[in-house]
């Protein structure tokens, strides 16, 4: 077997984790616990172990011959609009392929451990899987219509998951807002879509690469914005950025999932997939940089004040695609795949940790009633702190070289507004990151259920599982002390094994792509797909360490200036010191900069009085209007003409007579 | 006097008016029967005139399918003429208007 056909055997990748979302939707029920999760979880191995199958082949071909298209049969053939069902495999898709089963089969085999006792446990992995597979769709897609399936797909999936606990009234709110949020930016993807099929005839990637360089860039500046607009919505970016928050009423690996290998890196692979129209539209690259970098720091700013560990890990997802998105805008693509492929390790181990510490905590999500964990799950506290330091770019950890290539880029590029902020960011998480970790693993014992000097705090039944109230702790709520006493543990193997492996990687990761020329192997394998896409280097040693060095002091500043708040924990779990120093400033940013509670309230004032009178007004006087007057029209007509109908058989033949002889006339007048 | 194809076909025209004008007026189904013979026998006139005056076999060639068309026509037409009769004493064509708009 050839390399070529290797290639052209990649739709295996996403088919298995497809069948497997078949397989457990139909019979999950007979299959049950945890067989299901074995099932689900073998088949995402070994789709993983196909798509290395599948690098190696490709590693073996020459730079140039790296692009493969397979169609698997004629999707669409309606006239000059032909779409195959075909996949494309080259680095970019490739790169992403081994992301998606690789950090998926470990959160796969974290959930059998996290989900144990549920209800529903096969169906969770049939979604689990049936979103894997739109994800690997997604992203090996030839062309952009394949490519939306899987984008949909994907939506779907967020909506399902975000709500696998429907039961619960904030889960179901928290699905549909995802669903909602996602569904304004598919518009820009369609749009665009449209405007490509117009201007081009076509919707392949592989037709498309060579002629974008020949539309207009007016043109190429609306498809890109559009795909903007698509890709914010996706990846959560100001200012569809509000769901992603919310969306940690799913189920911790579901987060994990959503953040760290599918999903939200959905926009910035839009974006590098059709980077040729950013190419060619300067100003709408400038638009994506500054996305992001508002973004990013926005969202950094946010996290610090958040009292729940995962809506704190929510908001530093947002930041980092944020610094995802500034790459994207300022030509450097590959470093920000590279960013895509540290963040979902060291942000899957972040996830997942946080799942270890909730599932160890009695569904506990509020980090003012943690502390010291680290002396009971010492094997989380451990990958954690991996994944702090790797996330807080402390050398030589995968996020200091996926960060600090793109801030050192950002230098390069002459665009300094955007590096002050991308640096700005840079303080910020390494600040909240070590807050996370201070306030979970360090400091004092705060879990302990209420004594009798708080008896009066409120019993919220934390840990009562008939209980419908929602985990998730927002800025400003009161602390709820545990009604029992609960000692803290360690999660089983399926669980803490994840976290280690991705632990691993967060310090492994780096190294694949060094600033260093001759250690770029990132940069060199992705080369085929960004072609022509000219990178700056440093244009001295010097320069790029020093660059390097003014990132790494600014996080260790971020760093330390929480160490200090918080080395000790928490006095007072309801007082959190950062309230007393920010001062006004603290609600603000506690509250997401009331970002959320404007879009409500214009959403529910303005937005559903429109509604209404577009339902009044629009939909039945208008719509139904036109569809009932075209009936009654059509009923008057018949009735006058009814008279015609008489039954005189002779007045038929006078018809008919009469008819033939203006046939007859007309013809004569015609000839004459 | 030679007789030239001109006056058959007057002749055709002036029998094929009459049985047009008979189906128009009168009432009687058998008499509307007659009138569309008539009829079909003035285009038979004509075809053959033709067929003599361009030398041409085709026309009458025709006509045999018209006779044919026609006994069949006959055949039909009396049958459904009969039928009626047996129902409804008398065959008045403007009675028989089961057909038209509003009818029970």
């Amino acid at each position: 077997m050839s390399e070529r056909d290797i290639l052209d055997l990649v739709w295996i990748v996403p088919a298995l984790p497809l069948l497997g979302a078949a397989v457990l939707i139909l019979f999950g029920k007979r299959i049950g616990e945890p067989v299901a999760g074995w099932i689900a979880t073998g088949l995402m191995g070994l789709a993983f172990a196909w798509s290395i199958v599948t690098f190696v082949a490709m590693t073996n071909l020459p730079a140039d011959a790296r692009g493969n298209v397979v169609n698997i049969f004629t999707w669409l053939p309606a006239g000059a609009l032909h779409v195959d069902m075909g996949f494309f495999a080259d680095p970019l898709s490739v790169t992403w392929i081994m992301l998606v089963t690789g950090v998926g089969s470990l959160i796969h085999l974290y959930s059998i451990g996290y989900m144990h006792g549920d209800s529903r446990f096969s169906r969770f992995f049939a979604y689990l899987n049936l979103f894997a597979a739109s994800m690997l769709i997604l992203v090996l897609g030839s062309s952009f219509l394949v490519t939306f399936l899987g984008w949909e797909g994907v939506g779907l999936c967020s909506y399902l998951l975000v709500s696998f606990w429907f039961e619960r009234n904030a889960a179901a709110v928290a699905g549909k807002k995802a669903f909602v949020t996602n569904r304004v930016g598919d518009v820009g993807f369609l749009l665009a879509m449209f405007l490509i099929f117009a201007s081009y005839r076509t919707l392949d990637y592989a037709a498309l690469a060579p002629g974008a360089k020949f539309v207009s860039s007016g043109t190429a500046t609306a498809i890109a914005l559009l795909l903007l607009a698509a890709a914010v919505g996706k990846s959560a970016q100001f200012p569809l950025h509000l769901w992603l928050p919310d969306a940690m009423e799913g189920p911790t690996p579901v987060s994990a999932l959503i953040h760290a290998a599918t999903m939200v890196t959905a926009g910035v692979f839009l974006l590098c997939r059709a980077h040729a129209f950013l190419d060619v539209s300067g100003d709408a690259a400038t638009v994506v940089a500054w996305v992001g970098g508002i973004t990013a720091l926005l969202a950094g700013t946010v996290a610090v004040m958040q009292p729940d560990i995962k809506r704190v890990l929510a908001y530093s997802t947002v930041s980092q695609l944020g610094y995802m998105f500034l790459a994207v805008g300022i030509g450097a693509y590959t470093a920000a795949v590279f960013m895509v492929v540290c963040h979902a390790f060291y942000k899957g181990c972040l996830f997942l940790g946080a799942g270890s510490v909730i599932h160890g905590s009695h569904d506990n999500q509020d980090m003012r009633i943690m502390g010291r964990l680290r002396k009971f799950l010492p094997f989380t506290a451990f990958g954690m702190i991996v994944a702090w330091l790797a996330i807080a770019g402390i050398p030589p950890l995968a996020g200091f070289f996926a960060k600090d290539e793109i801030i050192t880029q950002a230098f390069l590029a002459d665009d300094y507004g955007l590096w002050i902020v991308a640096l700005v960011s840079a303080v910020f998480t390494g600040f909240y990151m070590t807050r996370l970790v201070f306030l979970t693993f360090y400091g004092n014992e705060r879990w302990h259920a209420a004594g009798e000097e708080s008896a009066d705090a409120t019993h919220l039944g934390v840990d009562d599982p008939d209980s419908d109230a929602s985990p998730t702790v927002s800025y400003g709520d009161p602390v709820r002390f545990p009604a029992a006493e609960h000692a803290p543990h360690e999660s089983p193997w399926p669980m803490v094994l994840p976290i280690l492996v991705l632990a691993g990687l967060a310090v492994a990761g780096g190294f694949l792509n060094m600033p260093f020329t001759t250690t770029k192997w990132f940069d060199d394998w992705l080369e085929p797909s960004f072609r022509g896409v000219s990178v700056t280097d440093p244009s001295s040693f010097v320069q790029g360490f020093v660059l390097e060095a003014v990132s790494v002091v600014l996080a260790l500043g971020g760093i330390l200036v929480a160490f200090r708040l918080y080395r000790r924990g928490l006095v007072d779990p309801s007082g959190e010191p950062l309230d007393a120093k920010l001062g006004a400033v603290a609600p603000l940013l506690g509250n997401a900069y009331y970002y959320d509670h404007t879009v409500s309230r214009v959403v529910d004032g303005p937005g559903r009085a429109l509604a209404t009178w577009l339902d009044r007004v629009v939909d039945t006087k208008i719509i139904d209007g036109a569809v009932n007057g075209v009936g009654v029209l059509v009923k008057r007509t018949a009735s006058a003409l009814g008279h015609v109908q008489n039954g005189l058989v002779r007045r038929y033949a006078l018809g008919i007579a009469l008819g033939t002889v203006a046939l007859l006339l007309y013809l004569v007048v015609r000839a004459g | 006097m030679t007789i030239t194809s001109t006056y058959y076909l007057v002749l055709a025209a002036a029998i094929f008016t009459i049985g047009a004008v008979g189906l128009l007026i009168r009432r009687n189904v058998i008499v509307m029967f007659m009138c569309v013979e008539l009829m079909l026998n003035a285009v038979n006139l004509t075809f053959v005139s033709f067929a003599r005056e361009l030398n041409d076999v085709r026309g009458q060639v025709l006509v045999f399918f018209t006779l044919v068309v026609a006994a069949a026509e006959v055949a039909v037409g009396l049958g459904i003429i009969v039928a009626i009769f047996r129902r409804r004493r008398g065959a008045t064509a403007d009675d028989l208007d089961l057909l038209r708009d509003g009818a029970p």
